[in-house]
């Protein structure tokens, strides 16, 4: 009996070292550098090619849907895409340890130049939405950009308070103190929102600046994670106010705010008055090849008294690809020409998914660039699109 | 009766091959037990060799946090990652504090519901009893967190704090805001979650506590809650051990913490109703999306402190019950 012990826990062991050995020879090539080594098998037919990517959360049900629909259209291409943080995406870009890699925030200055030949590649458009639960008070109370810095400081206190009754005549608003609601993980919503507040109210830039997470001065204050976490929070706290990505706002159904842009108007946050800020933002923006660390949609919209009917809290989604794919270690042409394919695809056709999924489609200008971008793409300084 | 079969057993398989006369040098090294005892060698040094990687990784990662803060990381009392300055000391009395209540709260429910299943309850119910401890146990801290958010924080928030803080408010710890979520419903939902474990682990000490022990009890007169307590003692080590995986759990729990607390970092919260922030949850929280390095090698700085701290906790505890296990003279230890 106590062979067959002993036989059981040689087999277990010889079992489980096989599984960490597979699991050793498999893993990387589902991420890592090794990966880009590997990259296609030996297949027959037309060459399978995979293509890997990773980076900020806020994208990835859109990029999912995109990978899901550009393999049934193109069989021999796989897409693997890793939702593991715009930080971590940056960072793997740099590394070159993906073929494209996907921010809420462009490269730093900084970083823009340890990556030379980086191109960035707006893909998507995020919006932050103001959400409260005040009970009795209709949806669509209208904010501007000094009262939502002045509550999210902590120093108005109060739903009464004269500050913002004198931006909503006509609303009864409670004596209650409100409480402030932000996110408690680090987020691109966070940044927005902070880059937003930071742009408008000059004390808010002084004592807490803008970042994907942030000192929150409220003293009250709730953090909740993720923007589920928020607005779950929110409906559940009478009295609350909170931001959260635009999808999220309209799924989850409460109250969301209208907030005032330069030009004086009271904007209710939807597809038309997001893209609008965007079409005026483009107007600025920098060559593909350029350094976009600068670039910030809510900072030149703040101040732009013209845009009209644009809803001032707006952000890009970026793609972060290199200009000459052949510095990626391991990569072929054929693999690089189904990454320009794949991108070219992402913002054109792929732009069609985006209203179902409540992300919001790039305006024809911002397409424009990144057809530009996208010509700029080379593999052994071959071009990989023409025309 | 159980126990000592056991331990002839772990005796036999570890001191017959050297010493039994046909081990000689008629068979080679390559026996069944040999590769056994190798085996279980090597998996034993694997724990050293895990946990001394992990701290050497941990260290790597928090360096540019231990050069630019060192101690002052430990009594820093702010946290701000758009001007890089960064201490722990609001997370690490926050997982303190919470994991204290919920200790507090799960230790007696933990030793009464296994007193109930071990000793109380007729077999047959408290088969069926254990199973949903076991069940409670083997849940997922997510889906207490979830459960916490939309049953614990309305349920306490609307019925069970008002009346506290009406008649307790003139004390500071139950006065002030209540939100629901905070620093008593974390510590309430991490009792919650570490009782299953503690009572399951418990249960099945005292069903492995000889019988005769109880029996001898009995016989002197003693009544069956005189004979319980004589059972517990002989237990304690035991319990103490049950204690601390709780305790463990308790303050390495992420997940669930972060969805209940409020995240709020401050040194101190205004009452036990207020939000605050544990160690593990600031972990998850700000890991992913931290860009800026020094942001980052803060967390696995935090990381490498709650790891510390665990460690000084069970230390204390294993002291403790060397302690014990000295004064009952080892005679009632296996």
């Amino acid at each position: 009996m106590e062979k067959s012990v002993v036989l059981t826990v040689i087999l277990l062991t010889v079992i489980v070292l096989t599984g960490v050995a597979t699991w050793q020879l498999l893993a990387p090539q589902t991420m890592g550098q090794e990966s880009s080594k590997l990259p296609q098998s030996p297949s027959q037919l037309p060459k399978e090619v995979s293509i890997n990517g990773a980076g900020a959360t806020f994208p990835f049900p859109l990029i999912d849907k995109w990978a899901t629909e550009y393999h049934k259209a193109h069989p021999n291409v796989k897409i693997n895409y890793q939702p593991i943080g715009s930080g971590g995406g940056q960072r793997a870009h740099i590394e070159k340890t993906v073929h494209f890699a996907v921010s809420d925030a462009p490269l730093s200055e900084e970083q823009f130049q340890k990556a030379p030949g980086t191109l960035h590649i707006p893909i998507t458009i995020g919006a932050v939405v103001v959400i409260y639960n005040v009970p009795n008070v209709p949806k669509g109370l209208n904010f501007s950009g000094e009262v939502l810095a002045k509550i999210f400081l902590g120093e108005i206190r109060k739903w009464s308070d004269s500050a913002i009754a004198a931006l909503n005549p006509g609303v009864r608003l409670p004596d209650e103190e409100i409480v402030v609601i932000h996110r408690s993980d680090s987020s691109g919503t966070t940044y927005i929102f902070t880059d937003y507040l930071s742009a408008v109210s000059q004390e808010w830039k002084e004592r807490v600046g803008r970042g994907t997470a942030v000192k929150w001065p409220a003293p009250r204050a709730l953090g909740a994670k993720g923007n589920d976490g928020v607005a779950a929070l929110v409906r559940q706290t009478p009295y609350s106010i909170g931001y959260v990505e635009f999808t999220y706002a309209m799924k989850t159904g409460l109250s969301y705010g209208r907030v005032k842009n330069a030009a004086g108007e009271y904007v209710e946050p939807t597809i038309e008055s997001i893209t609008k800020a965007v079409e005026y933002a483009a107007i600025e923006l920098p060559k593909g090849d350029e350094s976009w660390s600068k670039v910030s949609i809510v900072q030149s919209v703040a101040q732009n008294t013209r845009a009209k009917g644009a809803y001032p809290i707006v952000s890009f989604s970026y793609v972060i690809a290199y200009k000459e794919l052949n510095v990626l270690p391991g990569i072929d042409e054929a693999t690089a020409k189904a990454l320009v394919d794949f991108l070219w695809w992402c913002v054109h056709e792929g732009q069609g998914y985006a209203a179902e999924l409540y992300y919001v489609p790039l305006p024809p200008n911002v397409v424009r660039l990144n057809e530009d971008s996208l010509r700029m793409i080379t593999f052994n300084g071959q071009r990989l699109l023409r025309g | 009766m159980v126990n000592g079969d056991r331990s002839s057993q772990k005796a036999h398989i570890f001191f017959l091959p050297t010493c039994h006369p046909r081990a000689g040098k008629a068979k080679t090294l390559l026996t069944g037990d040999n590769v056994f005892k190798a085996f279980t060698a090597v998996v034993a040094s694997s724990i050293i060799l895990i946990l001394g990687l992990m701290v050497y990784y941990l260290y790597l990662g928090s360096r540019s946090s231990i050069e630019k803060f060192g101690l002052v990381f430990l009594i820093g009392v702010d946290w701000d990652p758009v001007r890089g300055v960064f201490g722990a000391l609001p997370l690490v009395l926050g997982t303190l504090v919470t994991s204290a209540i919920a200790l507090l709260i799960a230790l007696p429910i933990s030793l009464g519901v296994a007193l109930a299943l071990s000793e109380y309850m007729p077999k047959r119910l408290s088969n069926v009893f254990s199973f949903f401890v076991e069940l409670l146990a083997a849940v997922p801290s997510v889906v207490y967190g979830l459960w916490g958010i939309y049953v614990l924080i309305p349920f306490l928030r609307e019925i069970v704090y008002p009346p506290i803080r009406s008649s307790l408010g003139f004390l500071p710890l139950f006065s002030g805001p209540i939100y629901g979520g905070g620093v008593l419903t974390a510590g309430l939902l991490l009792a919650i979650m570490i009782t299953p474990i503690m009572s399951a682990i418990m249960r099945d000490l005292f069903i492995l506590t000889p019988s005769t022990l109880k029996e001898a009890a009995m016989a002197l007169g003693a009544t069956k809650w005189e004979a319980v307590r004589v059972m517990m003692s002989y237990a304690r080590s035991g319990i103490i051990a049950a204690t601390i995986l709780g305790l463990g759990r308790a303050m390495g729990e992420a997940m669930a913490v972060t969805m209940v607390i409020g995240n709020r970092f401050q040194l101190l919260p205004s009452s036990l109703f207020d939000a605050w922030y544990t160690m593990a949850a600031i972990l998850a929280n700000e890991f992913i999306e931290a860009i800026d390095p020094l942001h980052i090698s803060a967390l696995i700085n935090v990381g490498l402190l709650l790891l510390v701290i665990n460690l000084v906790v069970l230390i204390c505890a294993r002291l403790i019950i060397w302690r014990h296990v000295k004064a009952v003279g080892g005679v009632m230890r296996e």
